[in-house]
């Protein structure tokens, strides 16, 4: 073998088997996370019930007739490293690989769609349109959905618009609040409690659990915002199924 | 067939055995807290394995049945009554239409299962009829039951009982199908026996100090008041590591221990959320989980060390025992409907 695979393999409980790539939160890494799931969704491994992707490590969870079984459970293990191996993908993203999806997300900016923008402008010293214009600008990418269902956490927020967590979180976050937390950028895919600086909110629905798929945003996908109105912003409020 | 909520009791869920396939979404599998005691309801009530149950928590409902049906309660020892005569756990037990079931409390344990023969009908969400109450998902706009719902019963295909088969004129006291059987509940609930739960090392067990390596496997914790189905927080000897991590988030399974900086672990349950970034310090057994889930605030809780190989041996001889005991209680289900009427 050329390369030795770069993850370490461990076990979580008896049901789970953690790949790790790494332990930093950064785009390579992230998409190196996303290329082995794909591989291992197309391997088909017995008893194999979730394939849970995050920043930088990879959960595969079986199932109770699996994860009861000592020997299917190394069989599985010897599966994956050769999976792997045989793609290559955990050393680089697959050669000739399909393109990640882009997804628009229009957002309204300030106001009461976004309480916290001008404190997050301010505390990085430029002015609010221009922190509109740089947010607009980024070409993010889904590294994970967690905290509640559909929730993307997204990689590629610009290290100028990084801005602290509140230090009381509120208590009710609209849906489709874009906000920012630390390093990172995300979606409330509906009303929750939660302490991310709230910039701006999109009309699109992240989560509807009678919609196939349920969530708009996979792991993975490339995500692009683009700045409307309060008028835009009704007129696709109304018009969102 | 249908079912009337007079009263909710205090957390009643529909279960089932929850939504395996969607954690890459950030949507968790969730489902019963004591599967075990789940499957057992059903195969009890004559239905599949993944039939939809009502998990009760603490305190019970209080249910019109508004058809004939055939009812099984597992779990947790609760308080059941049939129009005001007690009613047996543990038993297939036969309602007639218009009769009240009032479910009280629970002389010990957290969870009771009531399992209705043809199952919970409620349309599916994703997949599963259970109630995800943290992130308010599944049927009932995903909450717990209230008054005034009504829940419609299903069929099984292969009914080999049906509930309204036999009917008689007078009304009579709640009869259990076979009064002179009932499962041994012993293997499949605690009771007061307060026997440790085993743990698993996990990624960070090695970074705790060595005082709180020992007071994890040597203290007494207690089940704090603010657990719930998405975990149970443990009061008790405060854990600590050797030094703080800051970690990126991965993902967890149920049974995950984890230990925030308060000091305070945490063990993940049936509703946890799909990822976190606090150390992991140890995962509960698969066979002791629903043990812990069985637990109510104020319950000791102790741990003891185990392997994984040890660990995947219980299971396999759990899931052996319970497939066992399913295939029996479906034998004699079917034995008695063709053994004709007593």
């Amino acid at each position: 073998m050329a390369a030795s695979p770069a993850f370490a393999l461990e076990a979580m409980g008896e049901s789970g088997l953690l790949l790790r790539f790494g332990e930093r939160i950064d785009a390579a890494l992230n998409a190196r996370v996303h290329a082995a799931a794909r591989v291992l969704r197309d391997a088909a491994l017995p008893g194999l019930e979730d394939l849970v992707p995050t920043y930088a490590s990879l959960l595969l969870r079986f199932d109770a007739a699996a994860a009861a079984d000592a020997a299917r459970m190394r069989e599985v293990e010897r599966r994956v490293r050769a999976a792997l191996a045989a793609a290559g993908a955990a050393a680089q993203p697959i050669a000739g690989d399909a393109p990640a999806r882009v997804v628009e997300i229009p957002v309204c900016y300030g106001g009461d769609c976004g309480p916290d923008l001008e404190a997050v402008a301010a505390h990085a010293g430029i002015d609010a349109s221009t922190l509109i214009a740089r947010h607009a600008a980024g070409d993010y990418r889904v590294a994970m959905l967690g905290f509640a269902p559909g929730f993307p956490y997204l990689l590629g927020l610009d290290p100028a618009l990084h801005a602290p967590r509140l230090a009381t979180p509120r208590t009710r976050v609209p849906a489709g609040s874009v906000a920012i937390g630390g390093a990172q950028a995300g979606i409330y895919p509906r009303e929750l409690p939660g302490g991310w600086r709230i910039v701006g909110r999109t009309p699109l629905v992240l989560f509807d659990a009678a919609r196939e798929p349920p969530c708009l945003l996979a792991p993975g996908d490339r995500v692009r915002f683009r700045a409307i109105d309060a008028a835009e912003f009704a007129r696709l409020a109304g018009a969102a199924p | 067939m249908s079912i009337e909520v007079l009263k909710p009791g205090l957390l009643t869920t529909p279960q089932d055995r929850g939504r395996p396939g969607y954690a890459q979404l950030g949507i968790g599998r969730a489902g019963a807290m004591d599967a075990p005691a789940l499957r057992l309801a059903n195969a009890l009530a004559g239905n599949p394995a993944d039939a939809c149950a009502l998990e009760i928590t603490l305190l019970g409902p209080t249910l019109r049945f508004r058809a004939d049906a055939v009812i099984a309660l597992t779990g947790a020892p609760i308080d059941a009554r049939i129009d005001g005569a007690r009613a047996p756990l543990w038993a297939p037990v036969r309602v007639r239409a218009g009769a009240v079931l009032a479910l009280g409390g629970m002389r010990h344990g957290c969870r009771s299962y009531l399992a209705v023969r043809g199952g919970i009908a409620l349309a599916p969400v994703l997949g599963s009829r259970g109630v995800d109450v943290n992130a308010a998902l599944g049927p009932l706009d995903g909450r717990a039951l209230r008054a005034g719902d009504v829940l419609p019963v299903g069929t099984n295909a292969d009914d080999p009982h049906p509930a309204s088969s036999r009917r008689d004129d007078a009304p009579s006291p709640p009869q259990a199908i076979s009064p002179d059987w009932s499962l041994d509940f012993r293997p499949w609930f605690d009771g007061e026996a307060q026997r440790p739960l085993r743990v698993l090392p996990a990624t960070h067990t090695c970074n705790l100090d060595a005082a709180s390596r020992a007071a994890l496997f040597e203290g007494t914790f207690r089940v704090a008041v603010d657990s719930n189905r998405v975990g149970y927080r443990l009061d008790g000897p405060r854990l600590a590591l050797t030094a703080p991590l800051e970690l990126v988030s991965e993902a967890s399974v149920a049974g995950t221990v984890q230990l925030p900086p308060s000091g305070q672990a945490i063990v993940l349950m049936a509703e946890h959320p799909v990822s976190g970034g606090y150390p992991r310090i140890g995962h509960v057994a698969a066979v002791d989980l629903p043990r812990l889930a069985q637990r109510r605030p104020g319950d000791a809780v102790r741990f003891a060390a185990t392997t994984l190989e040890e660990a995947r041996r219980r299971l396999a001889e759990r899931e052996h025992r319970l497939q066992r005991l399913e295939a029996a209680i479906a034998t004699r289900l079917a034995n008695e409907v063709h053994g004709g009427a007593r």
